[in-house]
């Protein structure tokens, strides 16, 4: 502390020759920090400009940005040609019940890992991370095999069921988390007649929250995304989540890129809402990991 | 509850103090065995989720790669047959091309320009927050509806950077995702914009846990900016370049959607990626027993690699000790 306080008091070396070339570098920042934003904020745009023209001046060279006219039907069509209603209900069903067994599973089980000591322990936990290793391509073959001969498929079920059996960079991610929580408080709930479970429940989660705040918004994003498990273990339309009906769509209206768009933004506006909502947590939980939690 | 946790924290010698109740007050083997049956029991759902849904089906996957079997009937043995003709198979080879190629340029792409980024946003600007929000936004876009958006940009005719190119300089644009020879690049420029903003917040944080300390001894000595980059900056990253490079190289493998939606593999080849072309044969041909083949074919790759770039990491990482691995 000392030292930087006394480097810091040191005299500015060269005050002020550098004082244009210092305005000309802001001024270069500030290009590119806007320059970026653009291009990758342009991609939007297009879906947005698209999705409300008409398929006339979806196809007018050169291209229009404004669309002429605004062609809001594009949106009801987009919605109501395939039955998006049926994909978004699926879709927010899987989603909520594999963030509620996530929860459940994950935090019970980095409880378990964090502030129990038992046998074979940290073996287990090398072998948790270990898991994250397995690419899940390597086990969709012998998955897919298993819920046929449950008669799951078609189903929601592969892909609600092992939701609720913790995975292995969620128990690392909660494990991490609570291994901050400072354990003096376990032995006063403890003294106060406590058992495991109940530390567990009243003091660990509350005191939680970041970690499944972030937990939270991963799971919901991955499922969300998630289009080879649907593919695979579904085919009934009924069934479809909204990355399949996306597809779906993709076959049966090739060239008419505004039905098209309409049905994409659709898609995105859900987890844009909850990217606006809940940002705390997915820059923190970056931070927390080191790693989106998306899967690729 | 954070005045407690503050109240408590004095008593932090606690932990070894023998006049805590609960499980150290009692004899030690009867508490031990009590806490070993309560961690088993918190750890449960992982034993069975781990049992029936990863151990086992990673184990039967090899098992299958021995045989031939096309779902109806029962699985025939047939030794390393499997095998054998993967080697011989022109389109395996095909597809470990193009999804090597694939890694090889969107991984240091996505290095370059997620540094090139955080640098960026590290600077004294005003409106970070809004330029970081703008900049993850793509992230969270589900990769479905991604892929559609980009065949669109990408449309040779109305899609609009060719439009552009066409009306502002005259060009004619290639054919991109049609292209052989562009639909790499293509992809590889629809995953930089899909994770520039993960790449760049990840950075970010390497950059603000380097002590400005490091910096302001450099400048004494003398060193510009450049020096005080490469000498300092880059170092101090190298364990989050390293975590992006495992990760990267991983993602890259599994890029599965966006083969299936924007290209089916094609133009002539040129987009089938690996795992796409294990799909075809395990789902559209069931062909279970080689395709579980090429699944531990993959599997091998990936640890090789990994084990390969751990190796390496000795002798270009950089860990501080106060400067702990990625985050």
């Amino acid at each position: 502390m000392y030292s930087r306080k006394s480097l810091r008091a040191l005299p500015p070396q060269r005050p002020h020759k550098l004082k244009l070339s210092a305005i000309l570098g802001k001024a270069i920042i500030y290009l590119l920090v806007v320059g970026i934003a653009l291009v990758l904020l342009v991609p939007f745009a297009w879906t947005i400009t698209t999705a409300l023209k008409t398929p006339q001046q979806t196809l007018r060279i050169p291209m229009e940005w404004i669309p002429n006219p605004v062609v809001w039907q594009n949106f009801v069509t987009a919605w109501t040609v395939k039955p998006f209603a049926i994909y978004y209900r699926n879709s927010l069903l899987i989603a909520a019940l594999n963030i509620i067994g996530q929860i459940l599973s994950c935090s019970l089980v980095a409880y378990g890992f964090s502030r129990l000591r038992f046998p074979g322990r940290d073996v287990l936990f090398l072998v948790v991370l270990g898991t994250m290793m397995i690419p899940f391509q390597i086990l969709i073959i012998p998955r897919f095999i298993l819920f046929k001969n449950l008669g799951w498929l078609d189903s929601l079920l592969p892909l609600i069921v092992p939701q609720f059996f913790a995975g292995a960079f969620n128990i690392f991610l909660l494990r991490q988390y609570f291994m901050t929580i400072p354990t003096e408080l376990d032995d006063a709930a403890k003294i106060d007649g406590c058992n495991h479970f109940d530390i567990f429940w009243r003091i660990i989660l509350p005191l939680s929250k970041p970690a499944l705040g972030a937990l939270m918004v991963f799971e919901f994003l991955g499922s969300w995304d998630d289009f080879l498990g649907p593919l695979i273990y579904i085919s009934k339309d009924s069934n479809y989540t909204v990355a399949l009906g996306l597809n779906a769509f993709r076959n049966d209206f090739f060239m008419e890129w505004n039905i098209f768009m309409a049905a994409a933004a659709v898609a995105m506006i859900l987890p844009l809402a909850v990217f606006f909502i809940a940002q705390e947590y997915f820059i923190g939980g970056i931070a927390l990991t080191g790693s989106g939690g998306v899967k690729g | 509850m954070a005045q407690f946790l503050r109240t408590n924290k004095p008593f932090s010698a606690r932990t070894a103090d023998p006049h805590a109740r609960g499980a150290q007050a009692v004899p030690r083997e009867k508490g031990g065995r009590r806490e070993w049956l309560t961690g088993y029991l918190f750890i449960s759902p992982w034993i069975i989720g781990f049992v029936i849904f990863t151990l086992g089906p990673f184990l039967a996957s090899l098992v299958l790669s021995f045989t031939e079997w096309d779902l109806i009937g029962s699985p025939q043995f047939i030794g390393g047959e499997n095998y054998i003709q993967l080697v011989q198979d022109q389109y395996f080879w095909q597809s470990l091309k193009v999804t090597s190629i694939y890694a090889l340029g969107r991984v240091p792409l996505g290095i370059i320009v997620g540094i090139a980024t955080a640098l960026l946003l590290n600077q004294r600007i005003k409106f970070r927050g809004l330029w970081r929000t703008i900049y993850y936004m793509p992230v969270v876009l589900p990769p479905v509806a991604v892929s559609m958006l980009w065949m669109w940009i990408f449309n040779p005719q109305f899609g609009i950077i060719n439009s552009v190119l066409w009306t502002a300089f005259g060009i004619q644009g290639p054919a991109w995702l049609l292209d052989e020879n562009w639909v790499l690049p293509s992809l590889m420029t629809m995953a930089v914009w899909g994770m520039l903003g993960r790449n760049m917040i990840i950075y970010l944080s390497g950059l603000q846990g380097i002590a400005p300390e490091m910096y302001e001894a450099a400048e004494i000595d003398g060193a510009n900016s450049w020096h005080k980059f490469f000498s300092i900056t880059v170092p101090m990253l190298t364990p989050i370049i390293f975590f992006n490079l495992v990760m990267g190289m991983m993602d890259s493998f599994k890029l599965f959607t966006q083969a299936y939606v924007m290209t089916q593999g094609g133009p002539r080849y040129a987009s089938l990626f690996y795992v796409y072309y294990l799909y075809q044969h395990a789902f559209q041909r069931f062909h279970m027993g080689y395709a579980s083949a090429m699944a531990w074919v993959f599997f091998l790759i990936l640890m090789a690699f990994t084990v390969l770039v751990f190796r390496s990491s000795k002798t270009w990482v950089y860990y501080e000790s106060t400067f702990g691995k990625a985050g």
